[in-house]
């Protein structure tokens, strides 16, 4: 039973002025998510994967191709019945001083989620404190405000605000990109935690190769508003099969001189390849150019 | 992962607990801001008390006061030239005033506010169709238009500052509108409609406070022009001639000015105070807004060198032909309280020619601040002192900026981290990058040299860049052509903070490519801050790890990768998550999945 | 940038036309006693009725509008109720009075805004003082107030210039600077402390912009960054202020007209206003109106030509 099931998704954003069409974002886009399984969504600036996940929480309205999630379809729900689907799609977003309101307490972030669903009071408080605990900070956090934390311990309040409500399926726009190294790790370890004691799934979005093996099931690469690309995780980030997502992996740079070293000069071995087999084809070759 | 590590930054300060203290506290402690809260207040009570206080009707007249002065038996400050206790007029002008404050900006509060309101959240068409009403609004002669309709809304000074707030509500509408549409664009207003909460509890929860402040502050101002323009009307004569207010005060004083110019100074007077004092509360209370402030020492920028000064200048050879040399750099801050920050302690590095060496450090470890200052190009309130720092053999501590400036762009050259925000919007991209150049050569040579380098980093069409505006380049050509600009005078030492950050993984590839390219070319030496390992394997030739502005260890690239010898950097490379591990565990299936109600 | 011009130009259209139309029909709906006013309390009513029929005034308000929407097309605006002077006339008469005021007091705003903001921004201390000073006494002492006591000083005890009436420039340079420095000084102080303010602001943002730190890296002089950099960036919003702070002068010229006993535009205005003298009242909102588009206009263009982004599209 797939939980979440985007089906040939389009999306453009809304045109400005009556003169042009705006371009299309997302170009019929379809991927698959399993009850407690990660889906990593992995691409550049311009693939649109941000807005793939706006759309699946509703932020972003699709033009075409529909979403369902468990059974039923949520393409353009009305921000009414987006209510009732807050209890089972929630967000982390990627910037940790931006997505917590500098001007409300611990509690009062923590609580608003339950608010929304009408939990008031002393019931909300007592929930509250159960959220720090699981994301391991300490309960006199409650009563500060988001300046005092750092930027690691903001997305565990980021993340313990998406738990709020025990939800089936949490978007994760690029979590862990903010991050020091060292945070970035021990944050990764408390979503694998979470995943493994709640049995929650997660749409995990990042642009960074090496994060997207350690948490993913299943990695989907997309590139200019189209998934190039899906499979296990093993398979996509070892033996890719699509050209772009070969680039991609020779492009990210390895922590080891020796093994960044081969790994550049086996993507310079594709480029030759590629800017020859261009040219034999009749094309002009791929010059110094720059690609973007 | 301990509990000590997570709790440590919870540590409330001093400073932040003064912060909390609250916007109104902080202006009641400004002396201005006081004053002007008891002027005010006291003013208010005068009106207030008008009934009370005044011996005579302001309307009364008695022959035998005309233009009688100040003091006279009962008339405090003296009778007009039409025999009026001018005591009784003032009194009763500051309630006109008052009256015509609350109505003319409280007008153009509501007006403003409600409608920015709906245009800045629910945007789109409403948004574009009251834009421009209101922009319609402001553009309107409003005095004019005032004054001509006067005789049709009824004369009297109410109607006509009713009026006059409606041409006051664009300010506000402006105002709400923007603040309001910063907000719905902020993540956490996002969270919150994922959250399921309602419009209306967005608004309460989220958008009021960011608001808040700023209207108050400009509601204040609105007051005063109200009061302003009031009295101005009232001096050429229009609304209720029959009331007194300041304006009319002063319209005939002015008409009498000769024969008792006194009289034209008591009006002033407390028309001033009034004004004024509304003024000063709402300049102290966007100070106060603003929290508390540092004494910024205006001292021009120079790195000092330190007090001990064993500092001599040094003949190249005693150096040892490093390029750079840095000895014990200190880099700090003057805060509010009057302490000082140390963002960089005790650094000591060196870089020789043609060397490429990688600062790494997460985030507060001072590896941006280190090579700022090695540029001179910290912010003017920085204090830096070290007890060496040559390139190429020649000091730079206690070189005038102008002797810096020199060198930058010459002999030390710099690659940004954001390349749109690095290039100035308003000129060509070409004669940006000259500008540096024409101080060594001519304008025509300059533009070869330029040309050349931007075919060299890459770019397809070198004239097309070289005549575009920045806008029309996308973000991975604008980081080719600021590199091009910093290596344009074939510089000694380039520092590079972050150069491929802010770039997707592909272009980050080509342009460390190029780097190490020209790298090998001009022989230069590098500095590169980063803290991605990656990019340091791939690049660099030695490593600076820096932990909180202080050096942890530093060391040959393949020593710090695979023998570090401190514990921080251990634990820095332990956290670069592992390449060849990929997830295994299967997902787990919760069986009391039935949602998140209870 | 033609686009612009044209749509831009469309809405100053737009904005004339509302406006008068508006203006007439509330000043003509109203229900002022024209008539009554001219002839003075004794008339008679055949006498009001006759006059109402000679002025048009007994017509259905519509056909009033449109028959004087159709004088305007053909540049003429009617005639005085009180002076049967052409309204046309008299508006030109007027406006040289009122411009040149405007004009000179602007000249020194700007000058003294730039200088004072540019300098402020770069190097605060006292002349960040001079510039609160000036703010502050402008908001304080509106510009009646200032106008009375520079008249007073200048005028009336220094005797430097006369007190009142306007010298055309025509008949005497030294003379017309007389009789309107005064008064172009008092609008400016008000206009300089917004301008100056805005300046100072817009300067100290792009100041720490990152591009500005780049500029540097490269070795450009501090002068360059000043003036030819930072000053270029902060002047589309100086340009913006600079629009409103000269509507606000235009309408705070009526003040200081009556004060300096200058025949100008808002003198006229407002012995229309007075006098419930219809069609001159029109005029002159035409007029303010049309002024008003033509100089937002001139911004806007200078505003587009500025930004690159306008400039090459």
């Amino acid at each position: 039973m797939t939980l979440l099931e985007v089906d040939n998704l389009r999306l453009s954003y809304p045109a400005r002025g009556f003169r042009k069409k705006s371009p299309e974002v997302l170009k019929g886009v379809s991927i698959e998510i399993a009850p407690g399984e990660t889906l990593g969504l992995v691409g550049e600036s311009g693939s649109g994967k941000t807005t793939l996940g706006r759309a699946v929480l509703g932020l972003a309205a699709p033009t075409g191709g529909s979403i369902r999630f468990a059974g039923h379809d949520i393409t353009n729900t009305p921000t009414k019945e987006r209510r009732g689907l807050a209890r089972d799609i929630q967000v982390v977003f990627q910037d940790p001083y931006t997505s917590l309101n500098p001007a409300l307490q611990i509690a009062d972030i923590l609580a608003e989620p339950l608010i929304a669903q009408g939990v008031e009071g002393k019931e909300a408080r007592t929930r509250v404190m159960a959220l720090l605990d699981r994301v391991g900070l300490p309960a006199n956090s409650a009563d500060r405000y988001p300046r005092e934390f750092s930027g690691g311990q903001r997305q565990r309040v980021a993340i313990a605000r998406a738990l709020a409500l025990k939800p089936k399926l949490i978007v994760c726009d690029e979590p862990v990109s903010a991050l020091d190294l060292t945070t970035q790790a021990k944050v990764m370890d408390l979503f694998l935690e979470l995943q493994r004691e709640t049995g929650v799934a997660y749409l995990f979005i990042t642009h960074d190769l090496a994060v997207v093996r350690h948490i993913s099931h299943r990695v989907a690469v997309m590139y200019r508003g189209e998934i190039v690309e899906t499979g296990t995780a093993a398979q996509v980030t070892n033996h890719p099969r699509d050209p772009y997502t070969q680039a991609l992996l020779l492009a990210a740079p390895t922590a080891d001189p020796d093994k960044q070293r081969a790994r550049r000069e086996a993507r310079w071995k594709m480029m030759r390849e590629a800017a020859n087999a261009t040219q034999a084809q009749g094309g002009t070759a791929v010059s110094a150019g720059v690609s973007s | 992962m301990t509990v000590n590590e997570v709790t440590q930054p919870l540590e409330v300060s001093a400073q932040e607990m003064k912060k909390r203290a609250g916007a109104m506290k902080r202006l009641l402690r400004n002396p201005l801001g006081l004053s002007s809260v008891i002027i005010m207040l006291a003013l208010v009570l005068l009106g207030l008390l008008e009934p009370v206080l005044s011996n005579h009707d302001p309307l009364f007249a008695s022959l035998q006061h005309i233009n009688a002065p100040a003091g006279t038996d009962g008339w405090l400050l003296g009778g007009d030239q039409f025999g009026r206790d001018i005591w009784a007029r003032v009194l009763t002008s500051i309630n006109v005033s008052l009256i015509s404050a609350v109505i003319g900006a409280g007008v153009g509060l509501v007006f403003g506010s409600i409608f920015g309101l709906i245009a800045g959240y629910a945007g789109g068409r409403a948004d574009a169709v009251l834009s421009w009403i209101f922009n319609l609004l402001m553009t309107f002669p409003s005095l004019v238009l005032v004054m001509v309709l006067a005789p049709v809304i009824g004369s009297t000074y109410q109607g006509m500052m009713a009026i006059f707030g409606l041409f006051l509500a664009p300010g506000i509408f402006r105002l709400v509108r923007n603040l309001v549409q910063g907000v719905r664009n902020e993540l956490y207003v996002d969270a919150a409609r994922v959250a399921g909460l309602s419009t209306r509890r967005i608004l309460s929860r989220h958008v009021l406070y960011v608001v808040r402040g700023p209207v108050v502050i400009s509601t204040v101002f609105l007051a005063s022009t109200a009061i302003g323009v009031q009295s101005g009307l009232a001096f050429l004569g229009f609304g209720s001639t029959q009331t007194p207010s300041f304006g009319s005060m002063t319209g005939d004083a002015f008409a009498n000015i000769y024969t008792e110019p006194m009289q034209f100074v008591w009006p002033s007077l407390f028309l001033a105070l009034l004004s004024g004092s509304l003024i000063l509360f709402g300049n102290a209370y966007r100070d106060a807004l603003a929290g508390p402030q540092t004494v910024a020492a205006k001292k021009k920028h120079r790195r000092e060198a330190p007090h001990e000064a064993v500092t001599r200048y040094e003949p190249d050879g005693a150096v040892g032909g490093g390029l750079l040399k840095l000895r014990n750099l200190r880099v700090s801050y003057p805060q509010p309280d009057g302490s000082e920050k140390n963002v960089v302690e005790g650094l000591s590095l060196d870089i020789h020619p043609g060397e490429i060496v990688g600062l790494v450090g997460e985030s507060g470890s001072g590896k941006t601040q280190t090579a700022f200052s090695i540029l001179g190009l910290l912010p003017k309130e920085a204090r830096v002192a070290a007890d060496e720092m040559r390139l190429a053999g020649d000091s730079l501590i206690g070189v005038s900026q102008t002797q810096m400036r020199k060198l930058r762009g010459g002999v030390i050259s710099y690659i940004p981290q954001e390349p749109m925000s690095n290039l100035d919007p308003s000129f060509t991209v070409g004669s940006q990058l000259m500008e540096g150049l024409t101080k060594a050569m001519s304008k025509a040579e300059a533009k070869q040299t330029i040309l050349a380098l931007l075919e060299r980093v890459g770019i397809a069409d070198p004239a097309r860049t070289f005549n575009s505006y920045p806008h029309q380049i996308s973000g991975g050509m604008a980081q080719r052509v600021l590199i091009a600009g910093a290596v344009a005078s074939r510089p000694k030492l380039l520092i590079a903070d972050e150069p491929t950050t802010a770039l997707d993984v592909t272009v980050q590839a080509e342009i460390l490519d190029l780097l190490r390219e020209l790298q090998g070319e001009l022989g230069m030496g590098v500095l590169l801050v980063t803290h991605n390992f990656g990019v340091v394997a791939d690049l660099c030739d030695r490593v600076v790890v820096m932990r909180n502005g202080h050096l942890v260890e530093e060391g040959g690239v393949r020593e710090i990768f695979h023998h570090p010898s401190q514990e921080y950097t251990q634990e820095l490379i332990n956290s670069i998550l592992d390449e060849d591990t990929v997830r295994m565990d299967p997902p787990v299936v919760v069986a009391a999945q039935a949602g998140g109600k209870e | 940038m033609f686009t612009f011009i044209l749509k831009r130009l469309g809405e100053g259209a737009i904005l004339i036309f509302v406006v008068t139309a508006i203006t007439f029909f509330l000043t003509f709906g109203a229900g002022i006693p024209v008539a009554h006013n001219i002839l003075g309390p004794s008339a008679t009513p055949e006498q009001i009725a006759s006059l109402n029929a000679d002025l048009g005034l007994d017509r259905p308000i519509l056909e009033q509008y449109f028959s004087w929407l159709g004088g305007v097309l053909h540049g003429d605006l009617g005639h005085s109720y009180f002076t049967s002077e052409a309204i046309t006339s008299s508006l030109i008469h007027r406006l040289p009075v009122t411009m040149s005021v405007v004009l000179v007091s602007c000249i020194i705003t700007v000058i003294v805004s730039v200088l004072l903001g540019v300098a402020s921004a770069a190097r605060g201390g006292w002349l960040d003082k001079v510039l609160q000073g000036i703010a502050t006494i402008s908001y304080i002492f509106p510009a009646i107030v200032l106008g009375v006591v520079l008249v007073y000083v200048f005028a009336v005890t220094l005797k430097w210039v006369p007190a009142i009436g306007f010298v055309p420039i025509g008949e005497s340079f030294g003379g017309w600077f007389g009789s309107v420095i005064l008064p172009a000084i008092v609008l400016a102080i008000g206009g300089i402390a917004s301008l100056a303010a805005q300046v100072r602001g817009t300067m100290i943002d792009e100041l720490s912009k990152d591009y500005i730190r780049s500029l540097r890296s490269r070795g450009v002089t501090e002068r360059s960054i000043l003036l030819k950099h930072a000053l270029r960036n902060a002047a589309g919003p100086a340009l913006t202020t600079f629009s409103l702070m000269f509507i606000a002068m235009f309408g705070s010229s009526l003040f200081v007209e009556k004060i300096f006993a200058l025949p100008g535009f808002g003198s006229f205005g407002y012995m229309a206003t007075i006098q419930g003298d219809l069609p001159a009242m029109l005029g002159v909102s035409l007029f303010s109106v049309g002024l008003v588009v033509v100089v937002n206009l001139v911004v806007d263009l200078a505003n587009g030509w500025l930004n690159p982004k306008v400039r090459v599209s």
